[in-house]
This record gives structure tokens, sequence and C-alpha cells, in this order.
């Protein structure tokens, strides 16, 4: 691949290949980008919808084709997925090269391959990738009561994460909710790729691969809501189809703003600037600009050649530390301007103040966490929102009210919302079981070759 | 190369070779810089994919748990705002063709695996579409599903008539399948024809080894007095063939034959090589001899290494008469079997 980023193409030793290319290993092979020595302890002889319970952690999943299960494994929760093994060793290496490419994506841990069970019998390869801590599918958030405009939120970050994908070449092939995680950004979302079974990355793509993959998107996001309407899941005013042509339009909004050539006289120079911070606030930042003068030299062309996400998030890391989504980042550096401009501190260093707004206010609040919600809820989107919690109440009030006092109420009120009950679990889980295709474990007794119509087929 | 109404074409070839690139092609999502491409006459060459009618059948469909099958097969009509009542008569009439019937008002979740993959099916086929174009449609089905679902596919495009592309890596799934078969390799369409042709009358040495399992016999020997030298023996050609080597095939041929196309001769036989046997397998209604062809050692008998065998020579032999591993025994080819390429183009000669 001489013409990828050499970041991509260098990402990985693994190197998918069709079946009867490469022999499939006769003995368990593990390929893994960590180092975690219990990765070796784990029961890869038993089909993966059979793993015992007490390795399990009980987390929301998304439907998918395919047996997925999340693994305690030390310290961490890694997501396993039963494949084939070409698929596996696809999907792992492409996770490998988006990954070096700082894209939002979950990270591939490893894939395991020659399986064999007790007798002998070869099993599936599976592909691991670590949990995105906090993170859920779009399924369990439409479990709990929803402000009506979840959907469309949703929608949104999707349509970031598409266009940041297709700026880099990424064609997705198989754009769904379900194919994504969601991360809660202070009052938005941003979506996480999970599933890049049918993706592949190019140098650029073309026009027909862009309108493919949002044509997909469209058709899918409106099936999966339709399917939450089903279920009685979705808010009764919600429009699936006005929803999926939302992603239509955000998509190329965005797309136009991040690619479109400008024109300007030449004493409109500060029409740039507009241009630049006008992307600055959609979260993005433009690392190389083109500026061409027409061939009359009446006018002045202007495009981003290259344009990297994450302007706040970029800024605040450098500043305190803390690696956050994007509306988080810019709601933190908002109170962190809040804060030196009420300690009268405009003309010390950003950097010096930033280091006590830290100690002052970003730390003592984050650590009254209660600890059951400690891996429910992000420290800067806790942070976020006892703001918007302290600010409610001073509003209500009518006038200020202290962070401790802020913090007190949100714990008791808001936060227990946060936690998904134990029915609501099932039922998220049950919903990703039945869809799967491949194995015989999640759909009881009635195995293929029990299917009454198998012997139709076979003829 | 054209398409015919109804046709099921497989594109195989290995990967990197292209055939992914020619369907997606056509389904609008490379650009073409060469050449035109029409479906039903119409020229689509600049169209955007959704304007084709043309449908990529399952990357990846998931059910939706909470819809009925009905439901789950027909809802992208809805979006595209089919009315009602046509839905339900496409449903119908594909869960009929799928065996569903009795199942369109259950949810996923009452369906074997089988079936679950069968509504994923539906949800192409109610589209009605002009082609179908399946990009390695099984790649990510458990072996079990995927032999199943290999013969529901083209029994499926049988009846449902829909001219079809599938691209697939695997020479197994395109003998099975395919009307036709387009072997490509490198980004170059090397044959084209039915599956039995192509077996029986591959046209280079790149299709007769990659088409057919376990795979054809194809070595390189010198010609002396217009036959092959196998090492001590000699096996006669037929003159014609001979006839079209030229200079560049600095005297040699590549000689090609199907397991099942040689059989044991006696030590005496003047048209038969010897092979060293390493291995044998019996399988009750076959026997396999694996062995390494006795040469003299020159470079010019040099293995070509198409085969998937570890470039041991496989014969089919009847399964009561398996030499023994390290014996040395006589084979001979079936003469109107043998197929001959020339080195230097690797192209066909009789």
């Amino acid at each position: 691949m001489p013409q990828l980023d050499p970041r991509a193409a260098k990402a990985t030793s693994v190197q998918a290949q069709d079946e009867g290319v490469s022999a499939e290993p006769q003995a368990l092979k593990i390929t893994a980008a960590s180092s975690n020595p219990k990765m070796f302890t784990l029961p890869w002889s038993k089909p993966l919808a059979t793993w015992p319970e007490e390795l399990l952690a009980n987390l929301p999943r998304g439907i998918s084709r395919h047996v997925v299960r999340f693994v305690h494994v030390g310290d961490e929760v890694y997501a396993m997925k039963e494949i084939t093994r070409p698929v596996a060793e696809r999907e792992y290496e492409l996770l490998r090269r988006l990954k070096k490419l700082d894209l939002p994506t979950v990270t591939p841990i490893a894939v395991v391959t020659g399986r064999h069970d007790d007798n002998g019998e070869p099993l599936e390869a599976i592909l691991v990738t670590k949990h995105l801590k906090f993170s859920l599918p779009y399924r369990a958030l439409f479990a709990r009561n929803l402000r009506p405009d979840t959907a469309g939120r949703l929608i949104d970050a999707l349509a970031v994460l598409m266009v940041r994908l297709h700026l880099t070449g990424f064609y997705w092939g198989d754009v769904s909710l379900s194919n994504v995680l969601f991360l809660r950004d202070a009052d938005a979302f941003s979506a996480f790729l999970v599933d890049a079974e049918t993706g592949d990355l190019h140098m650029n793509l073309t026009e027909g691969q862009r309108e493919y993959d949002i044509d997909l998107a469209r058709t899918n996001i409106i099936g999966e809501l339709m399917d939450l309407s089903s279920g009685q899941l979705l808010p009764g005013e919600v429009d699936e189809i006005e929803i999926g042509n939302r992603l239509v339009e955000r998509y190329h909004s965005l797309w136009s703003t991040l690619t479109d050539v400008d024109s300007f006289k030449p004493d409109e120079m500060w029409k740039i600037e507009k241009r630049v911070n006008k992307l600055n606030e959609l979260g993005f930042y433009v690392d190389e600009l083109e500026m061409k003068t027409s061939d009359d030299g009446n006018r002045l062309m202007v495009r981003p050649r290259v344009v990297d996400a994450g302007y706040a998030s970029h800024k605040l890391l450098r500043l305190t530390g803390l690696d956050v989504q994007e509306n988080q980042a810019r709601r933190l550096l908002n109170d962190l301007d809040a804060y030196r401009a009420s300690t009268w501190r405009q003309d010390e260093d950003l950097e010096i103040v930033a280091t006590d707004w830290m100690r002052e206010q970003f730390e003592p609040t984050v650590r009254m966490i209660p600890r059951e919600y400690r891996t429910q809820i992000e420290p800067a989107q806790f942070f976020h929102e006892i703001l918007d919690h302290r600010w409610f109440l001073a509003e209500k009030a009518g006038h200020d009210v202290p962070m401790g006092e802020a913090v007190a109420s949100y714990i008791e009120n808001v936060l227990p919302q946060y936690k998904i009950d134990r029915k609501a679990m099932d039922a998220i889980i049950a919903d990703a079981d039945a869809g799967v295709v491949d194995d015989e474990y999640t759909y009881g007794d009635d195995v293929i070759s029990d299917d009454p119509d198998a012997a139709v087929w076979s003829h | 190369m054209e398409i015919k109404d109804g046709e099921f074409l497989v594109l195989v070839g290995p990967s990197g070779c292209g055939k992914s690139t020619t369907l997606r092609m056509l389904a609008g999502l490379e650009e073409v810089n060469k050449g035109r491409i029409l479906i039903g006459g119409k020229d689509v060459t600049t169209m955007q994919p959704k304007d084709r009618d043309i449908a990529m059948v399952f990357q990846n469909y998931a059910l939706y748990p909470h819809m009925t099958v009905a439901d789950n097969m027909g809802f992208a009509l809805k979006i595209a705002g089919t009315p009602k009542d046509e839905i339900r008569k496409r449903v119908e009439k594909a869960a009929e063709i799928l065996d569903l019937t009795e199942y369109l008002d259950r949810k996923p979740k009452a369906l074997s695996g089988g079936q679950r993959q069968r509504v994923a099916m539906g949800r192409a086929i109610v589209r009605e579409p002009k082609v179908f174009l399946m990009d390695e449609p099984l790649s990510n089905l458990d072996a079990k599903l995927r032999v199943q679902t290999r013969t529901q596919i083209a029994a499926l495009q049988r009846q449902l008539g829909v001219t079809t592309l599938y691209v697939t890596h695997d020479q197994t799934e395109a003998l099975t399948m395919g009307d036709r078969i387009a072997v490509i390799k490198l980004g170059i369409l090397q044959q084209v024809g039915a599956p039995t042709e192509l077996y029986d009358r591959p046209a280079n040495v790149f299709v007769a080894g990659f088409i057919g399992s376990p795979s054809m016999n194809i070595n390189t020997h010198p010609v002396v007095d217009g036959k092959a030298k196998i090492g001590e023996d000699t096996i006669s050609l037929p003159a014609e063939a001979v006839n079209k080597l030229t200079a560049e095939d600095n005297g040699q041929i590549v000689v090609g034959f199907r397991p099942e196309d040689a059989s044991l001769a006696t030590s005496d036989d003047p048209n038969a090589f010897s092979l060293k046997v390493v291995n044998v397998e019996d399988l009750g209604s076959d026997g396999f001899i694996y062995g390494n062809i006795l040469t003299d050692g020159s470079a010019a008998e040099a293995s070509t290494m198409m085969s998937d065998q570890n470039k041991l020579t496989t014969i089919r032999v009847n399964p009561r008469a398996l030499p023994k591993v390290g014996d040395v025994v006589k084979i001979k080819i079936d003469p109107s079997k043998m197929h001959l390429f020339a080195p230097s183009t690797e192209l066909r000669l009789n």
C-alpha cells in the first residue's frame, strides 16, 4: 500500500488473507497490541457464547450478527467478537490503521486464531477490542427517559464521525447506529466507530463512495429508529424519516464547510479569518490552507486542504493534561476562562491559571463522584453536568449556589438516572442476541441442522 | 464484456486481482477512467450508486429485534415511499421464495440462524433491482452456514432470474454457483466461460492451476524428439502442440493433468513416468497418492509451484490399489485429458 499515510501503512503486522492462501494456524495464535498476560488464561477452546458468567462484564451490547461478549481481562474490559479468520484479521488491520490516524474508533487489542474445541474441532477466530469506557450503544440510550432530541443529537455525532472518516479516505460500507458507540460529550454526543468489517482505507474517496455511505446510513438509521418505535422505545413525536434526512443535511453542510473553495476580493482578507473561526467553532482546526489568485488577479480563492478535529480538546489537553471529548473541552475551557476572570488574573499565563483551576475547581468536584458511579460517568461529563445543575439551581433560587451544594443536589436528584436497571439491561441483551445468525448457542435447540427448511435448500 | 440478462456471473481470482474493484465500478463506488458501463442499455458510467437500480447484497445486515420478519424485509421500501399493498405483495413473494411465509409475523428472536440469514436476503430481494452485486457475501458466515447459504443463493438467483455479479476468491464457490465464470489476475481478465469449459480447457497456466480442487498438477519438462522427458522416462505429446512451441520456449513444455486424469501403470509402460510416493489417503470412495516426480534434478524440470498440495503431484486412484509410502510407482496420463502450455507465454497449446 505505497500511497497510504505511512502511519497507517505501518500500523500492523497482520495482513488479512483469503482462506486457502494462508492456512489456518494449527495451534492457538494470539496477535496482540497489548501485553496483558491474562489473555492466555482465557477459555479459548470454548465457543464464546458458552464462556463462564464470572468472566463476563454486564455491559449493554448493541445488535450484531455475530456473538459478542464483554470480558474481564485483568483490570480491563475487552469486547470479543467471534467471526471468521479473514474477517477478524481484516478488521484488526483496519482498526489499527484508523487508530494510528487518530480517528475515533475502538482500540483493537488482538486477533485470536487457531482455536479448537476439546474434541479438536476448529472454532471461529475472535477479534478483541478494548471496551470504550463510559460508552453506550444507541439502544441503551433509549432505555430510559430521554430528552426528545436525543435521536437528533446522536445523528449529529454520527455526521461528524462520517465526515472525519471520509476526509481521511475511509469508506465504511455499513454505516448505522449499531456500528457506533456513543460517549456523552457535554450537551452533545461523540460517536466512535466499532465495526469496520466492510470498510476500506483509500487515499481519497470518490463521490460515489461517500454518497453510497450516506445513503446507506440514512436507510439504516431510519430502520433502527423504526425498530425502536416498534418496541415503544422511541418518544412518540420523533419522525424517523426526518431524523434520517437530518443526517444527510448535517453531513453535507459539514463537508462543504470543511472542503469548499471560498472566493474573496483582495480587500476582504478578514473573511479568511472568519472561515477559520467557523471551523474552530465546529471543533476542527486548519492544518494547511490553500490560497490562490484567480487568473485575472481580482479574486482570492481559499480552501482548507488539511483539517484536523479536536480543536478545543487539544487545547485543553495541552493546558491541563485532561483528555476529554470536544464539547466537554469547550465547556471546561469556558469555565477556565470564567475562573481566570473572576480571580482577576487576565495578565497571568493561561498555563499557570489552568494549574490552579485544576487544583481548586475541577479536582475537588470530580472527587465527589460517588464510588458506585465511577464506572458510569466520566469526570469531565460530571463536571459539565454540575455546572449546568448549579446554573439551574441558581436560576430557581434567584442567587448563586455554592459548588458543594450543587454537587450534593446533583448526586441526589440527577445522577441516579445514569443507572440502567436490571430489567432494562436484560431487554437490551435480549435485543442484541435476537439477530445473531451464525451461532447455534444463541438460539437454543433449533440449530441449523434441525432447520425444517434446510432440506428444501439442499437440492 | 457482456453479462446477459438473468445470468449469474462469478468474478474469481486471488486477493488484489481487481475483482472487487470491478464490482464497485458497477456499483458506482469507484470512478471509471476508461470505458463505459451500461445496465439494460442505459449508460450509468457517471451515475450515482442509488440511481443505478442495483442492489449490493448483504454487506452485513443486522436484523431489527422489535420488527416482525415482514417489516425487517420491507422497511427499506417503506422509506422509499412504496405503497403499503405493494410492499406487502413483494414481501409475501420474497417470503414464499425464501420459505419464510409462516414466519412473516414473528420476530427474529423466534427464528433459527439459517432463517435469520434468509430474512437478511429477503431485504435485498424485495427491492427487485435490475442487478444484484455480491462481494464475498459468505465471508463472514461460519463454515456450516456458508455451504447452506451458497446453495440458497444459487437456487434463489435462478428462481428470481435477476442478473447477478458475484465476487469471490474461492474457486469452489465459483464452480458451484456461476452460469459463467470470469477469472481475473492482476487486473487482467484471463478467461470467461462456463464452469466445465474452464475446468476442461483452461486457456492458460494460471486458470489451469486456479480452477479445480485438488488442483491440477503442472510441471515444466524438456521436449526431446517430440516427447516430454520426465527424469529417465518420456511421455508422448501430440505433434500439433509441440509444433506450436517457439524459440522462446527453450525446448521446454508445460504439462498439466488433473489428479483424476492419471492412473497407475505397469513398470514396463513406455509412456509413463515415475513417482516416489510421499503420502497416501484412503477416503473410501477415492484414494489419493501424493508424491514427487523422479527427475534428473536439472533446473529445466522445476515445478511451477502452481498446485496447493505442497508441490506434491497428486493422483486419484482406486483406494483398493493404493501403493505404500516410499514406493516408486509408474503413472500414465490420459492423453486426451492432457493440458499443454507454452512456457514463454503460458498459453494453451492443445
